[in-house]
């Protein structure tokens, strides 16, 4: 039984702290625990932990962040040993993510992104001034779920639409759901554009994002 | 005739917020920041500038770190003093550290209709509304571009936005909406139509531009790029930093402000080593994020400190200063607007910011209210009295009145109240009623404000633009525009 190493490692989310939750992950390792079984008995009751105590009003942006961080260095320490055993980290979708061509805002893009990581999605972030085409071709090399895609500008909002166009145009919407983001955008605008989802904060985004996975 | 302009002049009031120690820890910091760790400029235009000036550039990141000396030599050679010109020179605005100027505020995507209330997606008519109703009111002493005009086209969307407020309003255009090179030199050849000429532009210049930085430590490259056409034009340029606690910035106060004015500072360093002398000036809108969601909050007691703070930094740099007041992070205009636009008003004019932007928008400057707008209007003109302070002298005195009345009797009937009843402060949109008077109506500033509102835009006729001029610069933005058609197709 390895119950106090498990503790450990939800104390480490819990911190915040990546280096001990790294080294705990290469520790269960060497210990031959099952991947699997050290994220969801050791690391994620931490991010649960941190988000029950955010939920009531005691932990604040900043430890989500960090506990998400974390979180997603245990993950990908553990991945390897999974990948050798063939299991697979259950996640509720994979979502591609980016900052529409031209615009080079990413505070709020890259918030969501942290935030869906920690929430159980698996997130490719492809960073600022991305093509819709880019976006798009991300999406179908690796089967996402969710195109995420944010505008500052409501001269660069604009080409939001053309990410849900280019979907379409690849056949590849009946598959993929669409959110955006961004100060500009309205509810009246994802209707316009047909988009699926939209979000002022990046809480609002996860809850957004596993709505639309059919999760509650 | 050009209505008079109001603005804060000849202070009665100072605040204490950063002593001179306090300042240079923050200048000597900010200095460290952009020579330690650079701050990006992702311009080729740009980097080539700062690296003919031996600032050490990295072509791969954009990344520029350029030493104190370079910087602060850069910053001496902008102007401390200039005006703001305004088609009617009348309405001219003298940034010369005596005058506090509020603009409107931008740019919303959103208006709360003046008839039906009702919340829809902004466009180019807006504009010119909200241009006719801010030309008419004294308050308002120049124009953002309140509204984006979402029904025209992006590539030339600003310049449609600067032709509807220069057709609707005699005062200064300030754009926050100009965000490329090629945009910019359309938006120059406009001024200079409306000015008469390159060299007439250049002595009353009737158009400004502000560019947002990127925070934490970069700018947009676009921006810059559009930045620097301007300066090249005489047009003064300005760069706002919206670095926020907690997510562009520290946590800190202290340290958000040495992340904004590293922002600030770098550009107008670059605006100075490309146009030596060109009319620059500071801009920031800091805030702290919520704690919660990381948002842009509009207001808080982090707010209204950097709103004092900023023009201390830009009084140590010797340049005008545009700060973000008003803006209230509030959906609809109710107790939150009226504390928020009050404190952030008063902290930003009490320190003598030069413009303060702005009037009219809700929802952390997304959603325009005429109702709002008005009433943002009240709070600067209540403002306007308080820093008038407090003059003591015999007049003020009053000695003989208050002897002539004496022990029990009233000041109602003495030629001194008849004299100076003036001056106290007759609120427009402030609740004094009986209470039985209120019952009847149960009606409220937001009502009054509205239905001035109504009034001002169904009556006030501003000076036209001559039709010619007005041909002409549309003529100018359709050129732009087909030019673009040729380049997509």
């Amino acid at each position: 039984m390895h119950e106090q190493l498990f503790k450990e490692m939800a104390q480490s989310i819990i911190d915040g702290d990546t280096e001990l939750a790294e080294q705990l992950a290469k520790q269960a390792m060497e210990l031959g625990i099952d991947p699997l079984e050290a994220i969801n008995q050791g690391f994620v009751i931490g991010v649960n932990h941190v988000g029950s105590e955010f939920s009531c009003g005691n932990a604040f942006l900043p430890e989500l962040v960090m506990a998400g961080e974390a979180m997603k260095t245990a993950v990908s320490t553990l991945e390897p040993e999974m990948a050798r055993r063939g299991t697979e980290r259950q996640v509720f979708g994979k979502v591609v993510i980016g900052t529409i061509e031209g615009d080079i805002h990413d505070i709020g893009k890259t918030l969501v992104a942290t935030m869906l990581s920690a929430s159980g999605f698996k997130v490719f972030d492809l960073g600022v001034d991305v093509s819709a085409l880019k976006l798009v071709e991300k999406a179908r090399q690796e089967h996402a779920d969710i195109v995420a895609v944010s505008a500052l500008l409501t001269t660069t909002m604009v080409r939001q639409r053309d990410v849900v166009e280019a979907l379409e145009d690849m056949g590849l919407r009946p598959q993929v759901k669409i959110m955006v983001g961004g100060a500009p955008v309205t509810r009246e605008w994802v209707t316009e554009i047909g988009a699926d989802g939209y979000s002022e904060d990046a809480i609002g985004a996860v809850q957004v994002a596993k709505q639309l996975m059919g999760v509650s | 005739m050009a209505g008079k302009i109001k603005s804060v002049t000849n202070p009665g009031l100072k605040l204490q917020l950063l002593s001179p120690q306090d300042i240079e820890k923050i200048h000597q910091a900010t200095l460290d920041v952009i020579e330690s760790v650079g701050v990006r400029f992702p311009s080729p235009k740009a980097l080539d500038i700062w690296a003919s000036h031996g600032a050490s550039v990295d072509r791969e990141t954009s990344i520029v770190k350029a030493s104190g000396s370079l910087v602060e030599a850069a910053l001496k050679k902008a102007p401390p003093v200039y005006s703001l010109a305004a088609r009617d020179s009348s309405q001219d605005l003298p940034l010369d550290g005596n005058h506090v100027f509020v603009g409107t505020d931008g740019c919303g995507v959103e208006v709360l209709d003046i008839y039906s209330g009702e919340r829809r997606r902004s466009r180019l008519q807006d504009i010119a509304e909200i241009a006719r109703v801010g030309d008419f009111l004294e308050e308002v002493a120049f124009h953002w571009v309140a509204v984006s005009a979402q029904d025209y086209p992006p590539e030339s969307r600003g310049l449609h936005e600067l032709k509807a407020v220069w057709e609707n309003s005699t005062k200064h255009v300030q754009t926050e909406s100009i965000y490329h090179a090629r945009e910019a030199e359309v938006a120059v050849e406009m001024a200079a139509a409306v000015a008469g000429g390159r060299q007439a532009l250049r002595q009353r210049p009737v158009l400004s531009i502000m560019q947002c930085t990127a925070p934490p430590l970069g700018h947009d490259g676009g921006s810059l790029e559009a930045a620097l056409v301007a300066a090249e034009a005489g047009l003064p340029v300005g760069f706002m930093t919206m670095s926020a606690c907690l997510t562009t910035g520290p946590a800190t106060l202290a340290g958000n402000l040495v992340v904004g004015n590293a922002e600030v500072i770098s550009a107008l360093a670059l605006i100075q080593l490309a146009y030596p002398g060109a009319s620059v000036f500071y801009a920031a809108a800091q805030t702290a994020s919520d704690l919660r969601s990381g948002a842009y909050t509009g207001g808080g007691p982090e707010d209204f400190l950097f709103g004092a703070a900023g023009n201390l930094l830009s009084d140590y740099y010797n340049v005008p200063i545009s700060m973000g007041s008003f803006a209230t992070g509030a959906k609809q205009p109710d107790w939150q607007a009226g504390i928020e636009n009050s404190l952030s008003t008063f902290m930003a004019s009490v320190v003598m910011s030069d413009m303060l932007l702005g009037v009219g928008l809700l929802h952390g400057s997304r959603i325009w209210s005429y109702a709002q707008m008005l009433m943002d209007c009240e709070i600067f003109s209540m403002v306007v009295k308080m820093m008038e302070g407090i003059p003591v002298d015999d007049e003020n005195l009053a000695l003989d009145v208050i002897k002539a009345v004496g022990p029990g009797g009233n000041f109602l009937k003495q030629k001194h109240t008849l004299k100076h009843m003036r001056d106290l402060y007759l609120p427009k949109y402030m609740d004094r009623r009986p209470y039985n008077q209120w019952e009847e109506q149960k009606d409220n500033a937001a009502d009054w404000a509205l239905a001035k509102a109504r009034q001002i835009l169904e009556t006030h006729q501003p000076a036209p633009l001559d039709p010619v001029l007005s041909a002409e610069l549309s003529r100018m933005i359709t050129t732009l525009e087909n030019s673009t058609r040729i380049n997509t197709d």
